[in-house]
C-alpha cells in the first residue's frame, strides 16, 4: 500500500514535470512561430567551444532558414507531445537532441566566456538539466496516466472495470 | 463505451494547457509587434538604401597617386590595388584568425574602371614599392619626381592626394588649374587663405574635386539624416563628439623606416612652404605632430567628427569657436595638442521644435579629445524629444520630458531608458578588427558600411562616386562646399587653441572676423601656441 502511494506520487510529479517541460518548449516555439523576424543566427554565430566551426557553418544564408524552420518545428513537436501526453517518448527524444545541440553550442566549460546567461555555471547548466529531465521522461512515460495516451491503453479495461 | 468525467479530465487535460500556452505566446508576440509598429509608424524613419551611382564606362580613368604612405596605400586598395607585402601580411593574419576578412573583402571588392598610371612619392622606398606591386607587363607605372610633373604630363586624368596637410591645397589647386580631377585627403587645406584659393580654383575648373570624407557613404548617416529631418529628436541643442585613443599609432608615432635618409628622401620637397630645417626623420614620418605640416587633433580628427555631423545636419560653418587643451599625454617634442576641447556655436541653427514657437533655437557642437585614454565615448545628439547615438549603429532613446512623445510616455508605450529605434546594418556580420585605432574608426562608421549585410569599404564607395562623377557628371557628396566648411571650421578650432580666444565667423561676408594685430595664417603656421610679438617684446 505504502509502495503504491509512493509510486503514484512519483507518477504525479513526473507528469507535472512533463507538462512543465512541454510548456517551456511550446512557448519558445510559439514565440518564434509568430515572429517573422526571429532567427537563430546570433545564437549560432556567437557559439563557443570545440564545435564552434560546425555551428558557425549553420549560419550560412542558404542554411540558416532551414535551421530556423527545423528548430521551431522541433520545439513545437516537443511542446505538443509532452503537454498532450501522446508520442511523448518520441517527443522526449527530439527534446534530448535539441538540448544537446543547445548545450554544445554554448557549453559551460571553464575558461569560456558565457554569453547572454544569467547565473553562473560550471559544466552543468540549465540546458543540461532539462536534457536529463527529457531522458527521465523518455524512460518514464506518463501519457497513459494523464494525456491522450490514456485513451490508447488501459482505458477500456478501466472503463469496463468501473 | 462510456467515458466518465474523470476519464476526460485525465485524457484531455493537456488540451486546455496547450491552448493557454499557445494563446499566451501568440498574444505576447502580437502585443510586442503592435507596440513596435505603433512607435515605428509614429517615427516613420526610412532606413537608407545603398547609394547607386551611374556606371563608370568607356576608357578607364588614368589615375596617379601623390603620396604613397599609410593613407596612400589604403586609398590604393580602395581603388583595387594592394601591395604584395600587404596581401601576404593579410593572408597570414587570416590564417591566424579566420575572422580576419581584410584580404577576402579586398579580393571580392568590385573592380573599378580605372588604370593606375603613375606614382609620386618623395621617399624612394615607397615609390618603388608601388612600382613593384602595381606595374604589370601591359601597364607600366611611371614614377614622377614632383606633383607638377605628374599633373602636367598629360598622362593622368585624375590624381589622389594623400600627403601631409601643407601640400593638400597647392597640389589640388595645381591639378584643378590643369583640369585634372583631384581626390584630396582631409583637412582640405592647411591655411585660411588657401581655402579660398582652392575654392576659386574648384569653381573655375572643369575637373571634379572630391574631399576624402568617405563616411558620407555610410548608410547609417543617411538614415540619421532622415531621423533628424523627421523631427524625431526635436530641437537638438547639444552634440557631443569625441576622440579617445591611447596607443602610439593613434598618437601619430608611426614607425620610422630603416631606409630613410637624406639620399632616399627628397627633404627639400617635403618641406615645401614649411620652415627650412635640417633633415629630420621624426618630422618626415610623424608629420601630424607639428603645425608646420599637419594640424593635430583639430585638422586630423575633429574634421571627421565635424563633417560626420555636417553630413547629417548640414549646419555649416560655426559662428564662433572656442578651444582649449594642451600637450598632456605625449610630451615628446610635438607642438600640436594631444588633449583638446572645442566648442562650436551655431546660435541660429535649429532642427525643428515640438514646443512653442521661438522657445528653442541654437546649438553647441562639442568636440572632446584625448590621446591618453581609449574609453569609447559615443557620439551623441541631444534633442528635446530624444537622444541619438550615432555610429555605424544608430540608437534613439526618447527623452523623459519630451513634448512630442508625452502621450506615449504617459501610456507607458515608450520608456526613457528603452530605445525606440535601432539601426544596425552590421548585426549579422561578426568580425575581428585588428587594432585599437581601426576599431576607433570602425565604431564611428568611418571605415566601412554595410549593404545588405555585406561589409563594404566606405572609401571604395567614396572613390567610386568620384570616378562616376568624372565620367557621367553629377555631384560628389563631399565637394568644395563641404570641404570649405570643414576646413574653415578646423582652422577656427586651431586658431582658437593657439590664440586662447574665441574665433568668430562673419556669415554675411563669409570670412573670419578680424582680430586686430593678428594674421590668422601666420598664427596657424607658427609652431606651438602663439605668443604675440608685443608680448615677446615685453618679456
Amino acid at each position: 500500500m505504502e509502495h503504491d502511494s509512493k509510486t503514484s506520487k512519483v507518477k504525479i510529479w513526473v507528469t507535472v514535470l512533463r507538462v512543465l517541460i512541454g510548456w517551456h518548449f511550446l512557448y519558445e516555439g510559439i514565440v518564434k512561430l509568430y515572429n517573422p523576424d526571429w532567427t537563430s543566427f546570433g545564437y549560432l554565430a556567437s557559439s563557443q567551444g570545440p564545435l564552434k566551426p560546425l555551428f558557425s557553418m549553420l549560419t550560412h544564408p542558404s542554411v540558416i532558414t532551414w535551421v530556423d524552420a527545423l528548430n521551431m518545428t522541433a520545439l513545437l513537436v516537443v511542446g505538443i507531445t509532452l503537454i498532450l501526453g501522446i508520442f511523448e517518448k518520441k517527443g522526449a527524444l527530439v527534446g534530448i537532441g535539441l538540448l544537446s545541440l543547445y548545450y554544445l553550442a554554448h557549453p559551460s566549460l571553464p575558461g569560456l566566456h558565457q554569453l547572454n546567461v544569467e547565473g553562473n555555471y560550471w559544466l552543468v547548466n540549465k540546458n543540461l538539466i532539462e536534457l536529463t529531465v527529457c531522458i527521465l521522461l523518455y524512460h518514464y512515460p506518463t501519457g497513459h496516466f494523464f494525456g491522450l495516451g490514456y485513451f490508447r491503453k488501459e482505458r477500456l479495461t478501466k472503463i469496463e472495470k468501473s | 463505451m462510456k467515458w466518465t468525467r474523470r476519464d476526460l479530465l485525465k485524457g484531455l487535460g493537456g488540451l486546455p494547457i496547450l491552448g493557454a500556452v499557445w494563446w499566451a505566446g501568440a498574444a505576447s508576440v502580437a502585443y510586442g509587434r503592435k507596440k513596435r509598429s505603433e512607435i515605428l509608424e509614429q517615427l516613420n524613419i526610412r532606413p537608407s538604401l545603398p547609394p547607386t551611382v551611374p556606371e563608370i564606362t568607356g576608357e578607364p580613368v588614368r589615375v596617379g597617386i601623390i603620396g604613397f604612405g599609410i593613407r596612400g596605400e589604403q586609398l590604393c586598395r580602395s581603388l583595387g590595388f594592394a601591395t604584395k607585402e600587404w596581401m601576404e601580411e593579410m593572408r597570414l593574419a587570416a590564417e591566424e584568425d579566420p575572422a580576419n576578412k581584410a584580404l577576402e573583402d579586398f579580393l571580392s571588392q568590385e573592380k573599378l574602371n580605372l588604370k593606375l598610371v603613375g606614382v609620386c612619392d618623395i621617399f624612394d622606398y615607397r615609390a618603388e614599392k608601388a612600382l613593384k606591386s602595381f606595374s604589370s607587363p601591359d601597364n607600366t607605372i611611371k614614377r614622377y619626381r614632383t606633383h607638377q610633373e605628374m599633373i602636367r604630363s598629360g598622362e593622368v586624368d585624375a590624381v589622389v592626394i594623400a600627403t601631409p596637410d601643407h601640400w593638400h591645397a597647392p597640389m589640388a589647386i595645381e591639378a584643378l588649374n590643369n583640369n585634372v580631377h583631384a581626390y584630396v585627403e582631409k583637412p582640405m587645406t592647411h591655411t585660411v587663405e588657401e581655402t579660398y584659393r582652392l575654392r576659386d580654383a574648384a569653381k573655375a575648373s572643369k575637373a571634379v574635386l572630391a574631399v576624402g570624407h568617405q563616411h558620407r557613404q555610410t548608410l547609417s548617416f543617411s538614415t540619421a539624416r532622415d531621423i533628424v529631418e523627421k523631427g524625431t529628436l526635436g530641437h537638438i541643442s547639444l552634440i557631443q563628439t569625441n576622440t579617445n585613443r591611447n596607443d602610439d599609432n593613434g598618437a601619430w608615432n608611426y614607425d620610422i623606416h630603416e631606409q630613410a635618409n637624406p639620399q632616399t628622401i627628397d627633404w627639400e620637397q617635403f618641406l615645401g612652404t614649411a620652415p627650412k630645417i635640417p633633415f629630420n626623420k621624426n618630422h618626415f614620418f610623424r608629420w601630424r605632430k607639428w603645425w608646420a605640416y599637419g594640424s593635430g587633433l583639430s585638422g586630423d580628427l575633429l574634421t571627421h567628427d565635424y563633417d560626420r555631423l555636417n553630413c547629417v545636419l548640414n549646419m555649416g560653418i560655426p559662428e564662433a569657436v572656442s578651444a582649449s587643451g594642451g600637450i598632456y599625454t605625449h610630451n615628446d617634442g610635438r607642438n600640436v595638442p594631444d588633449v583638446l576641447q572645442v566648442n562650436m556655436e551655431f546660435p541660429n541653427f535649429s532642427t525643428g521644435s515640438s514646443q512653442v514657437k521661438g522657445k528653442e533655437k541654437g546649438m553647441t557642437f562639442c568636440y572632446s579629445a584625448s590621446l591618453g585614454n581609449a574609453f569609447g565615448r559615443p557620439t551623441i545628439l541631444m534633442g528635446h524629444d530624444a537622444t541619438m547615438e550615432l555610429g555605424n549603429r544608430l540608437t534613439v532613446w526618447p527623452d523623459g520630458a519630451s513634448t512630442r512623445y508625452a502621450e506615449m510616455l504617459e501610456e507607458g508605450k515608450m520608456k526613457p531608458n528603452v530605445p525606440i529605434y535601432q539601426y544596425n546594418p552590421a548585426a549579422n556580420v561578426p568580425d575581428a578588427i585588428s587594432s585599437a585605432t581601426s576599431q576607433y574608426f570602425a565604431d564611428k562608421g568611418l571605415m566601412w558600411t554595410y549593404i545588405n549585410g555585406v561589409r563594404v569599404d566606405s572609401t571604395f564607395l567614396h572613390m567610386r562616386e568620384w570616378l562616376s562623377v568624372i565620367k557621367n557628371g553629377g555631384k560628389v557628396s563631399c565637394g568644395i562646399k563641404e570641404g570649405f566648411e570643414e576646413a574653415i571650421a578646423a582652422h577656427m578650432a586651431g586658431l582658437s587653441w593657439k590664440l586662447g580666444r574665441r574665433i568668430e565667423w562673419d556669415t554675411e561676408k563669409e570670412e573670419l572676423k578680424p582680430i586686430e594685430g593678428i594674421n590668422f595664417d601666420e598664427v596657424l603656421l607658427s609652431n606651438g601656441e602663439w605668443e604675440s610679438p608685443t608680448e615677446n617684446l615685453e618679456v
